[in-house]
């Protein structure tokens, strides 16, 4: 047993602990709303449908059945790509990724392999969301000119189709219902760039702002419209965190990787991390490596469980898919493409802080939606000088925006202001009357007391019932006052 | 000669055109037509067993249809084509409400829900389904001996074999049990039983006709396509077959031609003979007729050139490994949960095909086998292309050998590839070909002479052929099956 030191305060210090850092990527897979699936006419709402009734033989692996790709799918997958900063692969492929399951009628899911549509991309996520901790260790991985963002490397996006979808019913018989079988997914896989819970939710957040924004899908966890998975490992970095040793996080990568699935809320994303971070800190600090493996998540105790084991790269015997043709010239749909992609977020908020001297928090809150921010700038129009107070309106909430259009807004607004009775002349009549009833009040406030002036303003609001413009009594009463 | 009574003519004996000539000149009815083809399978179908289901019932209902419609419709065969012409199709083409199981016990009692492009195209043109016809189980093979069902024989001798893997097609046309037939070829599945039992077998560009419906083998190679009893028949079921199919992403968006045949001038004609494809194990018989033919076309004024292809072995090895690798996983989907049995119900060639593909996509594999055998493929098609800009066609031997006996298949695992080397490389390439009765050996049986052009020549080759078929009787010998 070591014995405990002491610094040079002569406090008593613990032993000093191996600090870990969390090393996570993060995959998203996005259901595309296109009206159809991905490789048939089917149609891909499923969300509530009867069993097994929007099928067909190509959804159904039958015998002799061909795909035959969703143009608009592959667009909307390169609309992500583009919203997400990737290059486009100029040729592209789809691939067969074989392996047998009850969910999968072809025995083989048509993917794409290592020419996906899009890769290399990026997402800045803010600082004040990013924590310090992982800021400081993992600034080799930032744009290292501002410390106020962290880039999230994209390492690709790419197209594929869903499976069936397997439920189990009370006589332990396994039933599949193939409505969801070929539905478009956009999977979307980070460099392990995230460093810690906050910052695998505020991606997981703006991952589904930015596809919100776009339109192509809901984008809803609990219904299954974004679905991620979570591979987690710790790196060893030195001991006392409160000095990073950077080289040593980074020298040390973790030799295994935990893949966690079946999270499905923000919510659960956070346990589910925690609680990895805190069984693979055990496990490390026994002195042994966690298993490689892919592991489920229980709502019900918070914890994660082992499922099947990963292997470093599993044989999937992925091949060309000889069913369709290869892609090519793919970059000269960029140019369209790139003029269908609204202002994202990001650039959106940057635009109201200038553009209407909005808030910082203001222009966050705004932006949230694509919806919101285009009543708000519908609300605004021309009247720039109320854009402050109509963003105040609408995030708080004091006007329905459902019922109210936006054009009404502005009138609303002006309409209160024109009952505001401005006319200086008038007003200071009232308030000489007002001056002259409450000399005591004149008195206070020469002795020093402040709060006369307010008590003359209400004085003067309830003669005008509340309609003069309180700016411009003060400023009256306090010359009068003065002098 | 069709002035006779009706019921001494042998109606069965009839080509499409015949027919079709006989049925608007009202000599005989659909009725007839019909019977006198389900009177000829009962009468030599128990000795060749080229069908596996005959739909006696349904056709006859057709048939009577078919007179309603010549006999109130004048225009009727404008828009039907082929109207009341019977057919036989190969059981891996699904056909809705008719059994159709690829002569797998996998698929013994499988029911399709939808009929093929290709045969809902012929039926819509008034061709009428006679019953479904045997093959090498998936199409795996070239002599039908692994057929899970039974073995078809050759109509010249009822103790050879027909070929494969469509031979019970080829074999169904050859003892008039039907006026014509469609095949599928992989390689060398329409040419090679055509040439065997001395029929008309005509395989597509790839792309040319829809493979919606075909239960897949070689997805990258396969090809439906027409066994007929003169060219002249097979162009008119091509111009009724081809086309693209929003179906099927590899057909190709190509006008499809008239197929004219008669406006052909052989000087014009620039035959390419490649030396390398008189092989040294060849029949002897089968070489010396071959170049008899190419003699005759010297003789008719064409110019012929020796052209040297890259030997015809190489191409035995790449086409092996690709199409086990497709193999495998195109019979994934069998897994005998949605429909078909049991996956312990696959026949030894399927599962040898099943595992050798598998091995040649797995890791550590795949660049040595799959990635190389199509680098491989791509020299064979540049190969091709150079030789024809020199000619306008190529002429060779089908098969190195006519007919063989029974029990052939089993004396070498690579029996069906040695069979078909001859065309294997124009598979490969995705070229059509075609196969002609050209001779006979000592012994009475068939001898096929190929014609090979560039992608999309069909037109050229059907003229060439039905030329040919003007010139020389080869092609209307019929076996002598005592009914």
């Amino acid at each position: 047993m070591t014995k405990d030191r002491q610094n040079d305060k002569g406090r008593k210090m613990t032993k000093d602990k191996m600090e870990y850092l969390p090393i996570i990527g993060i995959e998203v897979h996005v259901e595309l709303k296109t009206k159809s699936k991905m490789f048939c006419g089917c149609s891909a709402n499923h969300f509530g449908v009867a069993p097994n009734t929007h099928t067909c033989p190509v959804c159904l692996g039958l015998a002799g059945a061909l795909p035959v790709p969703n143009k608009k799918a592959i667009d909307w997958c390169i609309l992500i790509g583009l919203a997400l900063n990737c290059e486009i692969n100029n040729e592209s492929k789809f691939d067969r990724k074989n392996y047998f399951y009850p969910d999968l009628p072809k025995g083989y899911q048509i993917s794409q392999y290592d020419q996906p549509f899009c890769q290399k991309g990026r997402l800045v996520i803010a600082r004040s969301e990013a924590t310090k901790q992982s800021l400081k260790i993992a600034t080799t991985r930032n744009d290292g000119s501002r410390n106020d963002i962290k880039t999230i490397g994209i390492t690709r996006v790419h197209m594929e189709e869903d499976t069936g979808k397997l439920v189990h019913d009370k006589t332990e018989a396994s039933l599949i219902d193939f409505n969801r079988s070929g539905v478009p997914l956009v999977e979307i896989v980070t460099e392990p760039d995230i460093n810690s819970v906050e910052e695998a939710i505020t991606y997981l957040k703006k991952i589904q702002q930015i596809v919100r924004y776009l339109d192509v899908s809901d984008c809803d966890m609990e219904k299954g419209s974004m679905r991620c998975e979570v591979n987690i490992s710790l790196a060893a970095c030195g001991k006392r965190l409160n000095r990073p040793n950077r080289e040593k996080c980074f020298l040390n990568l973790p030799k295994y990787k935990v893949e966690v699935k079946n999270i499905n809320s923000f919510k659960f994303v956070k346990k589910a991390i925690e609680y990895e971070i805190r069984r693979q800190t055990e496990i490390l600090e026994a002195g042994k490596i966690p298993v490689q493996e892919t592991r489920g998540f229980s709502e019900k105790t918070g914890r994660t469980f082992s499922q099947r084991t990963k292997e470093a790269a599993h044989d999937y015997r992925y091949f060309p898919e000889p069913d369709i043709p290869p892609f090519t010239n793919l970059k000269s749909k960029i140019l369209d493409l790139k003029s269908q992609l609204p202002e994202l977020p990001d650039r959106k908020m940057e635009r109201f802080i200038k553009e209407y001297s909005l808030s910082e928090d203001n222009a966050l809150r705004i932006t949230t939606t694509l919806a919101m921010a285009n009543y708000f700038e519908a609300a605004v129009n021309k009247n720039k000088s109320l854009a402050k107070q109509i963003a105040n309106l609408i995030i708080n909430q004091k006007v329905d925006v459902n019922k109210v259009k936006p054009e009404e807004i502005a009138k609303m607004i002006n309409q209160q202001k024109s009952n505001i009775i401005s006319d200086q002349n008038y007003l200071i009549k009232i308030i000489d009357v007002i001056l002259k009833n409450n000399s005591n009040a004149t008195a206070d406030y020469k002795k020093g007391k402040q709060e006369a002036v307010g008590f003359l303003i209400g004085q003067v609001m309830r003669e005008t019932k509340g309609k003069a413009d309180a700016q411009i009594v003060r400023k009256i009463l306090i010359e009068k006052l003065n002098y | 000669m069709l002035n006779q009574v009706k019921w001494d003519m042998n109606l069965n004996e009839l080509s499409i055109r015949e027919a079709l000539k006989g049925l608007k000149e009202k000599e005989f009815s659909c009725e007839e037509l019909v019977q006198a083809c389900l009177a000829r399978i009962k009468a030599v179908d128990n000795k060749i067993k080229a069908f596996i289901t005959v739909c006696d019932k349904e056709a006859l209902a057709e048939a009577e249809k078919a007179d309603e419609l010549i006999k109130s419709d004048p225009q009727i065969f404008e828009k039907k084509p082929l109207l009341g012409i019977p057919m036989a199709i190969k059981d891996n083409f699904c056909t809705k409400g008719i059994k159709t199981t690829a002569s797998s016990k996998v698929l013994e009692n499988y029911l399709p829900v939808y009929d093929a492009t290709v045969v809902k195209k012929l039926k819509e043109a008034g061709a009428i389904i006679l019953g479904k016809t045997n093959m090498d189980a998936w199409a795996h093979g070239s002599s039908t001996e692994t057929s899970d069902f039974f073995t078809t024989r050759n109509p010249w001798d009822l103790s050879r074999l027909p070929g494969g893997s469509s031979g019970g097609s080829a074999a169904a046309v050859a003892a008039d049990m039907t006026i014509f037939a469609i095949g599928s070829e992989t390689a060398g599945s329409i040419r090679q039983p055509a040439a065997w039992c001395g029929v008309t077998g005509f395989k597509p560009t790839y792309g040319r006709v829809s493979r919606y419906g075909v239960i897949a083998m070689c997805s990258s190679t396969d090809s439906p396509g027409p066994i007929t009893k003169t060219v002249e028949d097979a162009a008119l079921i091509l111009k009724n077959l081809a086309g693209k199919d929003k179906h099927d992403a590899t057909s190709v968006d190509r006008k499809v031609p008239d197929f004219k045949l008669k406006d052909f001038n052989i000087k014009n004609l620039k035959i390419g003979v490649p030396q390398q494809y008189f092989l040294k194990d060849m029949d002897k018989e089968v070489i010396d007729q071959i170049k008899q033919q190419i003699q005759f076309f010297e003789k008719l004024g064409a110019k012929i050139i020796s052209v040297n292809l890259v030997n015809p072995k190489y191409s035995v090895a790449v086409y092996t490994v690709i199409q086990r690798s497709e193999v495998s996983s195109n019979l994934a989907r069998y897994d005998g949960i949605r429909y078909g049995q049991q996956r312990t119900s696959f026949g030894t060639e399927a599962k040898r095909r099943i595992m050798l593909g598998t091995y040649t996509l797995s890791a550590g594999y795949y660049d040595q086998y799959y990635l190389k055998a199509q680098k491989a493929r791509t020299l064979i098609i540049k190969d091709f292309e150079q030789v024809f800009k020199k000619v306008d066609i190529l002429v060779s031997a089908t098969a190195p050998t006519p007919a063989l006996e029974l029990g052939a298949w089993e004396k070498s695992p690579m029996f069906g590839e040695l069979m078909d080397i001859l065309v294997e490389a124009s598979s490969l390439a995705g070229l059509p070909g075609i196969s002609l009765p050209c001779g006979f050996t000592k012994n009475g049986l068939p001898i096929g002479m190929q014609i090979i052009g560039p992608q999309f020549s069909e037109e050229l080759l059907l003229k060439t052929g039905d030329f040919y078929q003007e010139v020389t009787n080869w092609y209307k010998r019929k076996p002598s099956l005592s009914s």
